[in-house]
């Protein structure tokens, strides 16, 4: 299954979770995803399974403003 | 105010005066942005010499690569953060970055930027009352960043903002307050907090946006694009300070004419 993770397509196996898309980018705590521009609250990522073609955004703080 | 009179409760005046924000106290109306700094170090001196308790930061993809951590800062300095909306250009933009800023930091406060265009950088009205309208609905503490307009500050409370963010001048410019007038006229009619947000340059921007009634000031780049950063940011604290004690002290008007102030009477005469 092909997802796209923060613009970048990636290659996950048929579903997987939120939290193994989330784990391929970062182990970072502090961070909050979106799939499909609604946002998936922390303790919803394992149960959360993903389907092809599904749009990720992982997001942390940077300086900024 | 018959106690700023008092020599010795001058100092007190500032530790009691406190900026309220939705309820919550703030030791310090200095708030800082974190954009610009050349090194966490540099950031964290800078952050500590301005004494500020809220600072923003923005939200981004992570970057894998990323070296140190600005939550890791902001943490060990013990500064409050406050994510904001920055580089977003649509409210659906805007909404969907404070509830990932929400998520991710577990504050409900955000500083709301929803901007025209990447030249000026300026708040486009439409998409920010939108957003703001949205935010203040989902129970967010929304201190949206805006221009200096007395209608559009008026707007944006009367939806519900915590606190109005007038630009001086745009974002990073270090023009200072090009127009006095309107932040005057902000603050006369506002019943949030107003927080001077973007365009100072100098200490003396601060201290003039403190002596018009703003409450607060917001500021990054004069300080993290500064030589010396920690110097320019404990000028900005003594700055805010002073300015808001000239405030509460009350200025004299400005007259036409010079006003002695050594009695006439009394004058030796000669010849």
């Amino acid at each position: 299954m092909r997802v796209i993770v923060n613009g970048e397509p990636r290659e996950l196996p048929d579903g997987a979770s939120v939290a193994e898309a989330v784990a391929g980018v970062t182990a970072s705590a502090g961070v909050a995803v979106a799939v499909n521009d609604e946002v998936v609250r922390r303790s919803a990522w394992d149960a959360t399974t993903l389907n092809e073609a599904d749009r990720l955004e992982v997001l942390t703080a940077v300086q900024g403003g | 105010m018959e106690d700023v009179e008092r020599g010795e409760d001058v100092e007190r005046v500032a530790d009691t005066d406190r900026l309220v924000i939705a309820g919550e106290e703030l030791g310090s109306r200095l708030i800082m942005g974190t954009g610009g700094a050349p090194s966490m170090q540099v950031l964290r001196e800078a952050l500590t010499a301005s004494g500020t308790e809220l600072t923003t930061v923005a939200m981004r993809r992570v970057d894998p690569s990323a070296r140190g951590s600005v939550l890791d800062v902001l943490t060990g300095c013990g500064i409050r953060v406050l994510p904001n909306t920055a580089g977003c250009f649509t409210a659906g933009e805007a909404v969907l970055t404070a509830k990932l800023a929400r998520e991710a930091l577990g504050t409900n406060w955000v500083k709301l930027e929803v901007i025209a265009d990447e030249h000026t950088l300026l708040p486009d009205p439409i998409e920010l009352v939108e957003a703001a309208e949205q935010l203040v609905d989902d129970g967010f503490v929304v201190l949206p960043y805006t221009n200096d307009d007395p209608v559009l500050a008026r707007r944006l409370e009367q939806i519900g903002c915590a606190a109005v963010m007038p630009l001086g001048s745009p974002i990073g410019s270090g023009l200072g307050i090009r127009n006095p007038h309107n932040i005057e006229l902000i603050v006369e009619r506002a019943g949030v907090p107003v927080i001077l947000d973007a365009g100072l340059g100098t200490a003396s921007d601060a201290a003039l946006a403190m002596e018009l009634g703003c409450d607060a000031v917001l500021l990054a780049t004069a300080v993290t694009r500064a030589q010396s950063p920690a110097r320019m940011a404990a000028a900005m604290r003594h700055a805010v300070e002073a300015g808001r004690l000239a405030r509460l002290a009350g200025r004299i008007p400005k007259r036409h004419y010079a006003q002695a102030s050594s009695p006439f009477e009394g004058l030796a005469t000669s010849g």
